[in-house]
Parts: C-alpha cells; structure tokens; sequence
C-alpha cells in the first residue's frame, strides 16, 4: 500500500511539470503582451504611449526576457517562495489575488460534489433496485431533464424565483457587508446562505449523470452470485443490498468522480459570471481577455493542480476501497 | 410426510415469466443421505435448488406445489407457501438449508475477507460476539481442511487457490450446520486433482454430520463417486429414480442411458467411439409434447411418446422412471433396439495413424518464460517458466493429447506453438506434407503467413472467442479475406465449412449470439478449419461444453479428422476425453513434460507418479473411502520459483533425497518417455479395464 501510494504519487510529479510548462506557454506564445494591450486602451481613449515608455515598462515587468527564462523565473519564484509573480491590472502579487478565490471556488465544488452524492446515490440505488417502475420514470425524466437544462439558464430562473419567491438575497456568495469583511463567524454563515443556490445549481447536471451511471452500475451487480449467496445465509435484503451490491457498484462510480469534479471546477465560470460569484471563473476570464499573464498561467496552473490531485485522491480511495487494487498492484 | 425424508417436493412448478421451467416436479430428499440430481443444463436442475430456499432471481418464481421441509423442531414448513421475504424464510436460509455453489470467486465477494463471509453467516442467525464468530469461523476452516486457517482467515477470494477457495465457501454454508446442503456443481470448475479432494471432504462432512445433501451435477463419475441415490431431471421433470448402482449399472430411461454412453469411459477400449444424444435441451418455450424427451429418444413410438406425457412407473423397490416403455404400453417397446455402431472412425490401432516418417512438428527445449516485476521501479526479479525445456513431436494425421493441472503450462505450450507468444528458447520445426522444413521461429514474411493458415486454434470459450459483432460469414472466411481470397469463393468455402461441421448453410448471416455453446464451438472450429490447416490446437476446445454436446464435438472433431487428415494437439484437463479422442499423450507438470507415449500406456502402465496420481483422481474409479487412495495435496509449485529438483517431489508420496538434487532427465524408450528416476523401482496403479463406474 505504501509502495503504492508513493508510486502514484511520484507519477503526478512529471504530469504537474507538463502542466505548469503548458499552461505558461498558453499564456505567452500569442502575440502581443499586457503592455501591448494596455497601450492599445491608451489608444482608445486618444492617450498615445510612446514606444520608448512601452518598452521601459516591459523591461520594468521583465517581459522583454526570452520566454524560457520568464518561465524559469515565475516557476522557481512558486517553487522556492510560493511566488506567483505580479498581476499588471491588479497592481498585487497574484497570490494575494488568487487565494481568497481559490478558497471559495474548492468550497463551492467540494459541496456540489457532497450535493451530487446525497442526492444521487440514494436515487440511483432506488432506481436500479425498482427499475421499470414509476418511481425510476420520474428520476430518469428529471435526471434527464438535470442534464438537458444548461446551468446559466437554472441559475437565471434559481435567482429569479429566490429574489421574487421568497425575497433572499441571491447573487455572489456574500452580503454586500461581508464581502470585504474579514472571516468570522457571521462571515461563514452568511456564506452558508449564499452558497446553497449556486451549488444546486451546479450540482444538477453531475446529480443527473450519477445517478445514470450508479443505476447503471447497480443493476450489473444486483444479480451476481455473491448476492444469492448472502440471501441463501438469510440476510435481509437491505442490509445485503448495502454490504454486497451497492459496495461493488461505487468502484467504477468512485473512479469517475474526479470527472465530475473537474467538469464543476472549470464548468462553473459561466455560472460564476450570472450569480456574481466570487470565485476563480470570472477572474480567469479577464486575466485572458488583459493577458495578465502570471495572474492567467497561475490561475491555470492551480486549477490543473487540482485536476491532477483530484486523481490521485480518487486513485487512494479506490485503493482504501478495493482489496482487488490495494493487494494486487501495492 | 414419509419419516425417512427431510423434505418432500409434490407437484412443483417454477416459471419466468410465463413460461414454466419446472412443471410438476416430485422429489424426496431423504434425511441423512446424499440425492444427486443429474442431467444436461437448462433441464431446470438449479433452479429447482434455488427453490428450496425461495432465492430464484427476478423474473422466476414458484408458481405453483408444495415443497414440504422438516425443520430441526420437528415441525413441517411449507417453502413454497413461505414469502421469499418473509423472517421465517429468513431464518430457514442458511441455517437449515445451506447452498454452495460452482463459482467460489463469483460467490463469494471479493470485497469482502472470507473470514467476515463465514462468520457473517453465524452471526445472522446467532446471538454471537464478533470475537466468538471469529473463533468458530476459523474453527470451520480447520474442518474444512484450510491449510493456515488462522492466516487465511484474513484472506481475499483472489489470494486463494481454486480448492482453498472451494473450502471457504464450504465453510461458510456448513458453519451453521444445516441439516440440508444443496451443492450447485460444486466442483465443475476445479481440477481433476481438487476436485477429488473436495470430493472426499463433502462425504466425510455428511457422514460426520448426518446431514442431507442435494448434489446437482452434469458429470455421472461425480455422481458415482459421491452420490446414494440419483434423480435424473429433464426438461423440468425427474424421468428416473433410484439407488446408485443400480440407475447407473442398469439404467432404464432412454435419456439415462444417453448420458452414460456419451460419457467417455476408461475401461476397455478407450477409442471406442462414443454414443451422443442427437439434438440438445429445447428452450422451455418449446418443450415438446408427450414425453419431453421423444424427439430426442431411439425408442420413442409414434402415437404414444409424442401423445401422452409418462407417469412415474415404480420399477422396484426406491426405483421409479417416467418412460413408456416401462407402463401399460410396455408390450409396444419390447425389444430394446441395438446400439448402432457408427462405423468408419478411425482408432488408434489403425495402421494408417501409426506415426512414421518425419514429424509434422518437432519441438525441441522450448522455452517460454514470464518475466516477474515487482519493487518501486518494476525490476525484473525472477521468471515464470511457464513452459521450461519441454520437447516433444506430432506426426501428421495423429492426436497428441496434453494433460495436467491449471497452471501446469498446457495452454502456453499452445499458444506459443501457434505464435501467440515469443519462445525465449529451442526449436520448433514444422514439416509440411511435401514440403519444406521450416523453423517456426525465425519464420517471416509470406513463410509465416503460410503458417498462420497452417497452424489453427480453437479456443476454450466459445462465447469470448468470436466477436459478438461479425456475422458468422465473417468469422469464419476473416482468415480467407487476409489471404485474398476472391468474395464469391468465400462464400462458397464457407457454405461448405458450415455443412462440413453440421449446421445449416443458412447460419452463414447471423451474428454468434444466436446460436448455443455448442453450435458456437462448431462455428469456432469451422473457423480454424477454414484455411485447410494441418495441425490444430484444440485448447480445452470442449470443456466448457455440456457431456451430450461435448460427445457430439468430440466425435465431429474425430471425423473430421478421418476425412481431412487433420493433426490435433488436444489441450484438456479432462482425462477421459484426452484417453479417448488421443493417440498419444503428453503429462505435463510445472512447465515440463513428465511422460509421454501412447494412450494405452500411460492410462494402463503409467511410469511417473504424478500420472498415477492424475488417474486416481478421475472421479467414479474408486471403491467410497477404500483404503490406499491417492491424493495430491496442494497445488502445482509456484512457477516462479523453481526447485533443484524434480518439480513434483513436494508432493509426490514416492520422493527420495534423491529426487530433490536435480532434476530427472526423460528416461524409458522413444515411444514411452518419462522423467521420474524412480520409475524402475516402482509399481504404479493404473486405469484397469474394470467397469469404472462401479462403485459403493
């Protein structure tokens, strides 16, 4: 188990090095620069830059140093610092920026993910137990139904019955006097308050596609020989249900959760920008549209991160759950 | 209900759906003995089991009957009126009735230790602490014969061997001590060697216990070996009843005598060709009118047997069967017909088989090894031998057979001889008819392409073997297509290939799932015959097959034989049918032959032990518990680590000091080899020509 762990840990290491070089060269390799951008703005409002001065300032944010060294300089300044370079249009390292956002973006997908499963596997359970009944219609038609509505138009038609239904306060993941507000304990509920209607919101259509495939994976197992053999010992039939099948079929589900964690990750930024979400999303997408470069590769480079670390938890839990992979690969 | 029964099926139906698969069932089981229940698959045999405790699958049900059961209280229950959910059918299953089943590793989960199995079992039906199930559980495996029981109490399914596996599972239905055992083909999957010990193990744990046993089987030497009374099911319906020796000595029903005759026999000639049931077990949609069995049945009379249905005729004192011939009509049936003799098989004693000239393929110190990895970077720390300095010839037109235990290396020997794996060493020289030598390893190009039509497989599983998504047309002329073969002939050679190997020219268009077992493996071996080999590999060609269609195959594969000069080479771990489709026969154990020669020699004077051990293990040759019975303990070494030795010392009963110092060289005569240096001094027991279904 060990040997096992260490082993897909150490096979993370080059896919992270892959990435950080990848999502630097995304950022670089187009035309052009933030000065190049902000120059052309300057332009706009009829405030020509001189050449000279766009220069200087390029010189100033290291930008007219090959593209090699500025990756070294940006990777080694994360590695040895936890230094993620300078963001132009904030005017702030980007750590300071990225944090706080990174935070609430992993605190809203962990509870859509926790939405996914409370609600999906029960129903998925009931319906490969009770397939072909009305029961499993209707969570078929509404899981399809989940999976067919995209999630900005669930959010627009959330927030309106929210406000107009039941006057709540929707729209971004705080009150207006906690935004800014330093974390306390009013903080974390009024974030509690907010939270709920973005993560149904993006919950819906992972709930949809876990419960087609818990179904799918349930019905395969409900009629193994294992099964007969713990009714033929004279256990009941949920407690059976529970011990045998449902335990076989969250195996492929579990390797499949990192899927779906990745698809809320990145999926939710056009969620983000309807509800005023103070998470990563929005703040990618600008940093793109500026070339705010280090902001941008940064942004990239975490979300990756997490896809790469979301694979090895999902990995390690398959391993906790599976003698088969745990005594058979450690 | 009779005193001397525990439990009494009457009039038992079970339907899927709407269509009934057992219909009108009688059955005892008497207390205290074993009731095998034979017959074909899809007669309804495990269904009828999984009746007793009301655990037949969604859409099945008992539709009708009464299946009477005396609990320990003394008091009768009705199962078939008892709901499937109910806490009194909870309390019966497992603790008075206990079922295991074929599959050890589908039947127990792998999820699961086997310890928190067993002790699960105590635990559901007694107030227990978990330490005390721990304890009994470990107990049991002691009984059961679980080598280590202490350690392997902790262990997974996938950690065990198939007979430890066997005896998990065993512990775990007995450790309530049922007074009824249902055996589902409990040992269909195993060795001929383990199955022979399990074999042993359930006699003894009846007798000690005093309980009943159900035993399903398909395999009449089982039967013989283990069973008191046997009850012959067809279509859903028991058609003969009695003690065993005499429905298997004088067996009544036509279907009965079938079953006998397709199974291959070690006394007198082994070459005899074997007599098959025609047809297979209709669906039940289409059970057939009167008799079930008629259209299948040399004796069946028009105007009876496809009338009127049999009742159960008492022939003797416990003896019953449901076939005409035995009822008011007898007078109409008196004369037994002659068993027709098919002519025109070839045997071993005919001259034209006898090898001469030029092997048609010599194998000589081949070598095929596996590496071994393990440790952080995945080293190379070792080698499976899995096929270590095996050396052997096939002549053209003859059948080598290849026997051992799984493990033993039988099937990678074919596989590497048709080029399904890279040997790491010797020779392996194909002599075509009028041809050329050719080393089949260094062979490339159009010399090998050549050899690829030359040297065809057929595999194990009919079902995994051919692709659910080709047309039967496809499967069969793929090997034609490569070749360039022009369109309009395939479709001829394969109409031919088609009647050549008895299925209708028609079939040619319809996908793989339509057809049964044994038609797929008609199909499997059109497909290898298709580019008019000369040597085919037949892996286990037959093993997965029921004994009636297994017969028809066998004696297919013979004719065709006959007819084409085809050379097989005859993987199998079923001795009976290697003795009598085979020439010759090669033993094989741990990577290396031990003996080879001629059938007649190796099943009526082995000279190694480890063949005299694999004889003594096919089931319905021994007198029940008869004293100086041979049985191999454990399993076949560990591959990977080789000993200096004969591989086979560690459980050989003969080994000396000797035996382990290095490893024997292939002693005896060109004809009749075998590696043991203690052959000489030794007087092994062979198959005698006895009637080997006699027994008790």
């Amino acid at each position: 188990m060990g040997h096992f762990m260490l082993r897909r840990m150490l096979y993370a290491l080059p896919a992270l090095i892959a990435v950080s070089i990848i999502s630097f060269l995304v950022i670089s390799i187009p035309p052009g620069d933030f000065i190049t951008r902000t120059a052309e703005l300057r332009a706009a409002q009829g405030d020509i830059m001189p050449l000279a001065e766009q220069e200087a300032m390029r010189r100033a944010y290291g930008l007219d140093q090959p593209i090699p060294l500025q990756y070294w300089n940006w990777i080694t300044g994360i590695v040895t610092r936890g230094d993620f370079g300078y963001s132009f249009a904030f005017n702030l390292p980007v750590k300071d920026v990225i944090w706080p956002r990174m935070g609430l973006t992993i605190v809203l997908s962990l509870a859509s993910l926790l939405f996914i499963w409370a609600v999906a596997i029960p129903i998925g359970i009931y319906s490969a137990v009770r397939r072909y009944t009305v029961g499993d219609y209707v969570a078929t038609f509404l899981g399809f139904l989940g999976l067919a509505v995209p999630n900005f138009l669930l959010a627009l038609a959330a927030m309106y019955i929210a406000f107009a239904g039941f006057g709540l306060s929707v729209g971004g993941l705080f009150s207006p006097e906690y935004v800014e507000a330093p974390w306390s304990w009013e903080r974390v509920v009024d974030l509690l308050g907010h939270l709920w209607l973005p993560m149904i919101v993006l919950g819906t259509a992972g709930t949809a596609s876990v419960i087609r495939i818990i179904r799918a994976n349930l019905i395969d197992e409900l009629h193994k020989p294992y099964v007969t053999a713990a009714r033929a010992k004279g256990k009941g039939e949920f407690a059976l249900l529970m011990k045998y099948p449902v335990r076989h079929a969250l195996n492929p589900f579990v390797s499949g959760q990192n899927d779906i964690f990745v698809d809320i990750v990145s999926g939710g930024t056009i969620v983000a920008i309807v509800m005023g979400l103070q998470t990563t999303g929005p703040l990618l997408l600008d940093a793109l549209r500026t070339q705010d470069m280090y902001m941008a590769a940064s942004f990239i480079l975490m979300l990756s991160v997490l896809v790469v670390l979301g694979t090895l938890l999902s990995d390690l839990l398959l391993a906790w759950l599976d003698p088969r992979i745990r005594y058979q690969q450690g | 209900m009779q005193p001397q029964n525990l439990a009494e099926i009457r009039n038992l139906d079970i339907a899927f759906a709407d269509v009934r698969v057992v219909e009108g069932l009688d059955l005892d089981i008497p207390a205290g003995k074993t009731l095998c229940l034979v017959g074909e698959s899809g007669c309804g045999k495990s269904v009828t089991a999984k009746a007793l405790l009301q655990v037949i699958d969604h859409p099945g049900r008992v539709a009708g009957g009464a299946i009477r059961f005396r609990q320990g209280t003394g008091n009768e229950i009705d199962i078939a009126a008892t709901p499937p959910r109910s806490a009194a059918m909870r309390a019966l299953r497992g603790a008075d009735i206990a079922l295991i089943h074929q599959e050890p590793m589908s039947f127990l989960s792998p999820l699961y230790t086997i310890g928190n199995q067993i002790a699960e079992a105590l635990t559901l039906h007694r107030k227990v602490s978990k330490a005390q199930a721990r304890q009994a559980a470990i107990a049991m495996l002691t009984e059961v014969g679980m080598p280590d029981p202490e350690r392997r109490v902790d262990s997974y399914t996938f950690q065990l061997s198939g007979g430890q596996r066997q005896r998990a599972m065993i512990a775990m239905a007995l450790i309530n001590r049922p007074r009824l055992l249902i055996a589902d083909e409990p040992t269909t999957a195993l060795d001929v060697t383990t199955q022979a010990n399990i074999l042993d193990l359930m006699r003894r744990l009846q007798a000690d216990s005093g309980m009943s046993m159900l035993f399903i089987t398909h395999d009449l030497g089982v039967v013989a070996e283990i069973a008191d009374e046997v009850a012959v099911m067809y279509l859903g319906r028991i058609v003969e009843r009695g003690p065993v020796d005499e429905v298997l000595g004088h067996p009544q029903h036509p279907y009965t005598q079938g079953l006998l005759a397709s199974m291959p026999r070690l006394d007198g000639d082994f070459n005899a060709p074997l007599q098959a049931i025609p047809g297979m077990v209709p669906p039940p949609v289409r059970k057939p009118s009167g008799c079930a069995f008629h259209p299948r049945c040399s004796r069946a009379l028009k105007g009876i047997c496809d009338k009127i249905e049999p009742l159960q005729i008492a022939t003797g004192p416990d003896r019953q069967v449901a076939c005409h011939a035995f009822g008011a009509e007898a007078a109409r049936f008196a004369v037994p017909p002659e068993q027709p003799q098919k002519a025109g098989l070839a045997g071993a004693s005919d001259p034209s088989r006898q090898p001469s000239g030029r092997a048609l393929l010599e194998v000589a110190h081949l070598d095929k090894h596996f590496a071994v990895r393990a440790g952080f970077f995945q080293r190379r720390i070792g080698a499976i031998r899995a096929v270590n300095d095996v050396s052997f010839d096939i002549f053209a037109g003859e059948t080598l057979g290849l026997v051992g235990e799984s493990g033993c290396g039988k099937s990678t020997l074919g596989q590497t001889i048709v080029g399904l794996h890279t040997a790491d060493g010797g020779d392996m020289t194909y002599t075509p008819r009028n041809g050329m030598p050719v080393d089949l390893r260094s062979a490339r190009g159009a010399v090998a392409r050549q050899l690829k039509t030359d040297i065809r497989m057929v595999f194990q599983d009919p079902t995994g073997s051919l692709n659910p998504r080709m047309r039967v047309r496809d499967i069969i002329g793929e090997v034609l297509q490569v070749n360039g073969v022009a369109k309009p002939e395939i479709e001829v050679r394969v109409q031919k290939l088609l009647a050549r190997v008895g299925l209708s020219p028609d079939y040619a268009e319809r996908y793989p799932h339509a057809f049964s077992g044994g038609q797929r493996q008609r199909i499997a071996i059109a497909r290898a015959l298709a580019s008019n080999p000369q040597l085919v590999i037949a892996d286990e060609a037959v093993s997965a097959l029921d004994v009636s269609v297994q017969t028809q195959i066998i004696n297919m594969m013979r004719e065709l034989q006959a007819d084409l000069g085809l050379t097989y080479l005859f993987v199998s771990h079923d001795l009976g049918v290697v003795a009598n489709i085979s020439d010759r026969v090669a033993v094989m154990y741990a990577g290396r032959i031990v003996e080879i020669g001629p059938t007649n020699a190796i099943f009526r004077s082995p000279r190694h032990p480890y063949t005299e051990a694999l004889l003594a293990a096919i089931p319905g040759r021994h007198q029940r518990g008869g004293a100086g019975r041979i049985r191999l303990e454990g399993h076949v070494p560990d591959p990977a680590h080789p000993q200096p030795g004969c591989a086979f010392a560690d459980r050989c009963r003969y080994a000396q000091h000797a035996c382990r110092e290095a490893p024997p060289p292939m002693a005896g005569t060109q004809e009749h080899g075998f590696a043991c240096i203690r052959a000489d001094e030794l007087t092994l027991r062979a198959v005698h020509q006895e009637r080997a279904l006699e027994s008790a």
